[in-house]
């Protein structure tokens, strides 16, 4: 017996090999694999997520506008924005320089600093904003209490868009040529004049991608933030917070509005990652 | 020499007083009044049913996935047809969606008032704050990862050998049990520690459509946050550390499989 439980001689007997023409590819039950990822795929993401864009509109334009404008829907919204490009900023630049120090750097404890990158990833939104409690909340052992402000947002989007910048860079930085900066640098230039000019623009499309990916996590994020931040509307609630509150309080028309405008604005940024990343795709070829 | 070291400093400052020193201080306030407290948060039958709730949801979602993932790649990689950029596409989306849109989503078309929900509801059929509700919320958010590690490897290994034993005679289940499954298992693997710790870790989506409801439906991450809202610091931490610990593995296991040098 096989290890698939075929007798062994039996298969060939069973399937004439000659009725496949030999350029196509392999497949399970075509098209109905098609099909049924087509279909799992609609019913899990695309029926919920358009019955939410059919909902927000469900009392007309002016009802989404109004829910949409409120005071407080609004604060939210320019916050998680606000808070959102500035994460995406911190990123930029943290992010290239870690990524910076894993590639080129050699120290004892680097493999341990690489692997820790990851932890955001791994670790579950809710549990990210507790450990940040113990350090940075009222009984912080070190006397920095940030909770209950805007900072406390911040630092919560930090820890669980860290790895984005720092991923996307990292294998560019691998791949690249030291020879032109080794070139600059014989011809005088110094370190930094070198990574400004040679190194940066090499990495700037993966910058701009781990940003992209980061903003749209920030904007949405929840989990991380509702312990941390006190949900002080106008001051410290997020745009996630408030469709949460929505949800509760059964204003589900006016949730579904302000995530339509989360849809919107962290789909748009996905989209515009893909097609730059697809023109650069075609570019290198 | 003298800015690299400096630039050294800057990453590991950052990267310490980030990650390192608020995961150590969660560590130390989970054990500031020693073992016993924490063995008893363990014992406590709301964190149990919240541990078993969470696990069964992971075994529902996990293995959907991972076979929806496997197949995807299948068909994206192996086959032409119509729409196939739109349903690649398609598959990205969860990765920009916010975890209270997803249980929103939920909330629209299975809660009670929706349309479906409402005749789901007369034929006994509860979704919205149960499990399975909750089920969904997960197969959602972690419906990419499987997809995502397999592609990549598909596309690399090729059609040769597949076609070597389909000439040999061998039917398209042997060709996938005996060549392309094989082929593809670390990008699998990859891609099943990926599903499994977003599995285990969701709070938002399922938070949303669980209803909260303690000692029914409430799971690991739900239970950290009940904990901590009942100012029961000791329960908050333990389930956290719990859950940060499978977060360890995770990790661990990333770093074993990771052979491609990307995420």
């Amino acid at each position: 017996m096989s290890a698939t439980g075929y007798p062994v001689g039996a298969a060939p007997a069973a399937s004439p090999p000659s009725t496949t023409p030999a350029s196509r590819g392999f497949s399970v039950g075509t098209p109905l694999t098609v099909g049924v990822v087509t279909a799992y795929l609609s019913v899990i993401v695309l029926i919920p997520l358009a019955a939410v864009v059919f909902r927000s509109t469900s009392e007309g334009w002016d009802g989404f506008w109004a829910s949409v404008t409120t005071p407080q829907a609004l604060a939210a919204l320019r916050l998680s924005l606000g808070a959102s490009l500035l994460v995406s900023l911190i990123n930029a630049v943290f992010g290239t320089l870690i990524a910076w120090v894993l590639v080129r750097d050699e120290f004892p404890g680097k493999d341990f600093m690489s692997a820790l990158i990851d932890l955001p990833f791994a670790l579950p939104t809710i549990v990210a904003g507790l450990t940040l409690i113990a350090m940075y909340g009222v009984r912080s052992p070190v006397g920095i209490n940030i909770a209950y402000t805007v900072v406390a947002v911040v630092l919560a989007l930090l820890f669980v868009t860290l790895p984005f910048v720092v991923r996307a860079v990292q294998p560019v930085l691998v791949e690249m040529d030291k020879e032109m900066e080794q070139a600059a640098k014989a011809l005088g230039a110094s370190g930094w004049t070198t990574f400004r000019l040679i190194v940066l623009p090499n990495l700037t499309p993966a910058i701009l991608a781990g940003i992209g990916l980061g903003f749209a996590r920030a904007i949405g994020e929840f989990g991380s933030v509702v312990l941390i931040s006190g949900n002080i509307p106008f001051e410290t609630e997020v745009a996630a917070v408030r469709i949460y509150s929505q949800v509760e309080n059964d204003n589900i028309t006016a949730a579904s509005a302000i995530a339509v405008v989360l849809l919107a604005i962290s789909l748009s940024v996905l989209l515009i990652i893909s097609i730059f990343e697809r023109r650069s795709r075609k570019h290198d070829q | 020499m003298t800015s690299k070291i400096a630039l050294r400093g800057v990453a590991v400052l950052y990267l310490g007083l980030l990650l390192l020193a608020p995961v150590a201080m969660m560590l130390i306030t989970t054990f500031a009044g020693g073992v016993g407290p924490v063995l008893d948060a363990l014992t406590r039958p709301a964190f149990m049913h919240a541990l078993k709730l969470t696990l069964i949801i992971a075994l529902i979602a996990v293995p959907l996935n991972t076979v929806f993932g496997i197949l995807f790649a299948l068909a994206v990689v192996r086959r032409e047809f119509k729409g196939k950029a739109l349903l690649t596409a398609l598959l990205d989306l969860p990765l920009g969606v916010s975890p209270v849109v997803v249980g929103l989503a939920l909330v629209i078309v299975y809660g009670r008032r929706g349309e479906f929900g409402g005749w789901l509801a007369d034929h006994g059929i509860r979704v919205i704050f149960a499990t399975p509700g909750m089920v969904l919320a997960t197969i959602f958010v972690c419906i990419p990862f499987v997809a995502r590690e397999v592609i990549p490897v598909l596309r690399e290994i090729g059609t040769e050998q597949e076609q070597a034993a389909r000439t040999l005679g061998a039917t398209d289940w042997q060709i996938f049990w005996m060549i392309t499954l094989p082929a593809i298992r670390v990008g699998v693997a990859f891609g099943v520690v990926l599903t499994m710790a977003r599995a285990l870790g969701e709070y938002g989506a399922v938070a949303i459509v669980s209803g909260k409801l303690s000692g029914r439906t409430e799971t690991l991450t739900i239970h950290v946050e009940e904990r901590f809202l009942a100012f029961d610091m000791v329960g908050a931490y333990t389930a956290s550390l719990v859950l940060a610990l499978l977060a360890l593995a995770t990790l661990f296991l990333m770093q074993r499989l990771k052979p491609r040098g990307s995420h």
